[in-house]
């Protein structure tokens, strides 16, 4: 392979890889400068520098790439919030599914009882996985089924309890409201829940997912992300700028709409795809 | 959480002007100032890079460098080309729905919005121009996706074809035809599953059913919170299904909106509506002063 100096314009054409992987311009530039550090006017090979870049990125991810914990408590609550139609619904029925064929007892609460059809889409899951859904009427209090399921979840001892909610955008203050009421609600019948409150993202969404993790952290205490859609062209590279600011661990990955189709999320499998090193 | 163009280009000139007549230079640091802004609101990077070029060429034939406002002078113009470059050709709202019954196929990405826009449109279709209705769920594929437009139709009071499982896209598409055509319907408004431009298998798909219903509008639904994707998003779809507009959702929300740029940029096409709630009354029509805006944190 040609080896060509490493020089301005070569990092330029680096930063627009990173950054038509949405990684943003900040980042992108925070990313190239790191790895021109020693190597700036030395001979490279295109290849080598790309290397370079997904290890700098993989280095970054490292320490958010984590499974979501697992805790004694029964239940443990794991509530899904996220913008409208980023994958909350798919990912609990895939998430149900991986928890039931790890002998975990598994309940879900449809606390999505706004959207059409929220709740027999969950029961479709529900069936796939396994397990069991609780639903509430159209129209209702999801504040007041989290309770009902919180309830009925304690009552059979049951290991895990996952709530959907509905698709809201975080600068919608009504509705974050009703998502910060739920977990007051929650944290009634057990101050430590939720054990974990994940916010789904997707995937082909830029810049505005650092608004999205800003807001739903400050509002619902989001403890960690899931990334859906990576079976798509979109590189999810804001992920970099995310972990870089908020820190928040990352737990898995959507890469499709079948129940199997989450993976852990692999800093070095992502940071290669992102650099397109992956053929 | 982003500067704004002018924040930018006040501060560059700020301390430009002090020193007298700007040089090319000195326009050149503005033009990377618009690139970076650009691509802050998620204008794709090919387009962004293009745009940039048309705001030189425009810049330089106006002697901004001679201004006594430079900065707010490559505000102007490159506010006036967004506008430009986002508004199509014609009134946003005037779909080709005669000859009746006139198919609009609804396409995009899984999650985009497509059923909620179809739903959203068929309303207005009705109580706007006294239209009557039909829509149709093709989506084989998503877990009761055809209970959701179903839902939505009697919200709305407009007519769903009848659900009948085990049908495929294409089975569907034909049944709605005919049972728009002996139901005396205006329009038949053809909802598809969500698809990844690059699955084979449905792209397929919805080229079969594109061929079958003969649409008089395909129009792409996109999330306006797209980011870098949307060059690639338009460029498959418009080249593999062939659409005939583009509308925008979740532009409530408080994302610049750049794709809508890329969209425009890539496809020629004209961004019809915009999605703003999810309620079935959140649609407005297109408006690329208010688009060019937003995108410049304006
Ligand atoms: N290709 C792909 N599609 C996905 C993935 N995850 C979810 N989807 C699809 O995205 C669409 C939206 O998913 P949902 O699970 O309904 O999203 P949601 O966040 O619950 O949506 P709302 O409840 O309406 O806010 C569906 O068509 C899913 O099949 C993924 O990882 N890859
Ligand atoms: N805030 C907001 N939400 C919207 C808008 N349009 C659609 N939605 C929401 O986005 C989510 C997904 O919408 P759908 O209409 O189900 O999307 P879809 O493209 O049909 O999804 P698939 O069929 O799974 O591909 C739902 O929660 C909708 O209520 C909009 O303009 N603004
Ligand atoms: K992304
Ligand atoms: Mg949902
Ligand atoms: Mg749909």
């Amino acid at each position: 392979e040609p080896r060509r100096i490493l020089d301005d314009a070569m990092l330029e054409s680096l930063e627009e890889v990173l950054i038509q992987a949405d990684m943003g311009v900040e980042t992108a530039l925070r990313v190239t400068a790191n790895i021109a550090e020693g190597r700036y006017g030395r001979r490279v090979s295109s290849r080598e520098i790309k290397e370079a870049l997904a290890s700098e990125i993989a280095r970054i991810l490292d320490p958010v790439a984590r499974p979501m914990p697992l805790y004694p408590s029964r239940p443990q609550v794991v509530l899904v919030v996220g913008v409208n139609g980023s994958g909350k619904t798919t990912t609990i029925g895939k998430l149900a599914s991986q928890f039931r064929a790890a002998g975990k007892s598994v309940v879900i609460a449809a606390g999505d009882t706004f959207r059409a059809a929220a709740v027999e889409q969950l029961q479709v899951w529900g069936k796939r996985a396994g397990v069991p859904v609780l639903t509430a009427p159209e129209g209702s209090d999801p504040a007041s089924l989290a309770f009902d399921a919180m309830t009925k979840a304690q009552a059979e001892g049951a290991d895990l309890l996952m709530i959907d909610t509905a698709g809201r955008l975080q600068n919608r203050a009504d509705l974050m409201e009703e998502l910060a009421k739920i977990v007051r609600v929650i944290r009634k019948k057990d101050p430590d829940a939720p054990h974990n409150t994940l916010l789904v993202l997707d995937a082909t969404t830029g810049q505005n997912a650092l608004n999205q993790v800003e807001i739903f952290r400050k509002l619902a205490d989001v403890s960690g992300l899931v990334m859906t859609k990576l079976d798509g062209t979109a590189k999810g590279g804001v992920l970099v700028a995310l972990a870089d600011r908020f820190g928040l661990p990352i737990h898995a990955i959507g890469v499709g709409e079948q129940i199997d189709d989450l993976a852990p999320f692999d800093p070095e499998d992502f940071a290669r795809a992102l650099m397109g090193l992956d053929d | 959480m982003f500067e704004s163009l002018s924040e930018r280009l006040g501060g560059v000139f700020e301390r430009l002007t002090k020193q007298g007549a700007l040089t090319e230079d000195d326009v050149a640091t503005a033009l990377r100032e618009v690139r970076v802004a650009l691509l802050e609101a998620d204008v794709s990077l090919p387009v962004a890079r293009d745009f940039v070029k048309r705001v030189q060429e425009k810049a330089t034939g106006q002697g901004v460098t001679k201004s006594v406002t430079p900065g707010q002078q490559v505000v102007k113009i490159v506010h006036d080309e967004l506008v430009a470059v986002l508004r199509g050709d014609g009134p946003a709202d005037a779909l080709k729905i005669d000859n009746p019954p006139a198919t609009i196929l609804m396409v995009g990405l899984q999650g985009s919005g497509k059923t909620t826009t179809t739903a959203k449109l068929a309303r207005r279709l009705a109580e706007k121009q006294g239209k009557r209705v039909l829509m149709a769920s093709l989506d084989t594929n998503r877990p009761a996706a055809m209970e959701q437009l179903q839902i939505l139709g009697v919200q709305i009071g407009v007519d769903t074809l009848p659900i009948v499982k085990g049908e495929s896209a294409v089975q569907i598409a034909k049944r709605a035809k005919t049972q728009a055509a002996m139901g005396g319907y205006d329009v038949v408004m053809l909802d598809t599953a969500g698809r990844l431009h690059i699955d084979e298998v449905l792209m397929d798909e919805v080229q079969a059913v594109r061929d079958i219903a003969q649409p008089r509008e395909t129009l792409l639904v996109v999330d306006g919170l797209t980011g870098q994707d949307a060059v690639n998003v338009a460029a498959e779809f418009d080249g593999k299904v062939g659409i005939t507009g583009v509308v925008l959702t979740r532009m409530d929300g408080d994302g610049r909106g750049g794709a809508a740029l890329s969209m425009r940029a890539v496809t020629g096409k004209p961004i019809r509506f915009v999605g703003l709630g999810e309620k079935m009354d959140a649609i407005e029509t297109f408006e690329p002063e208010r688009i060019a805006g937003r995108i410049l944190g304006m």
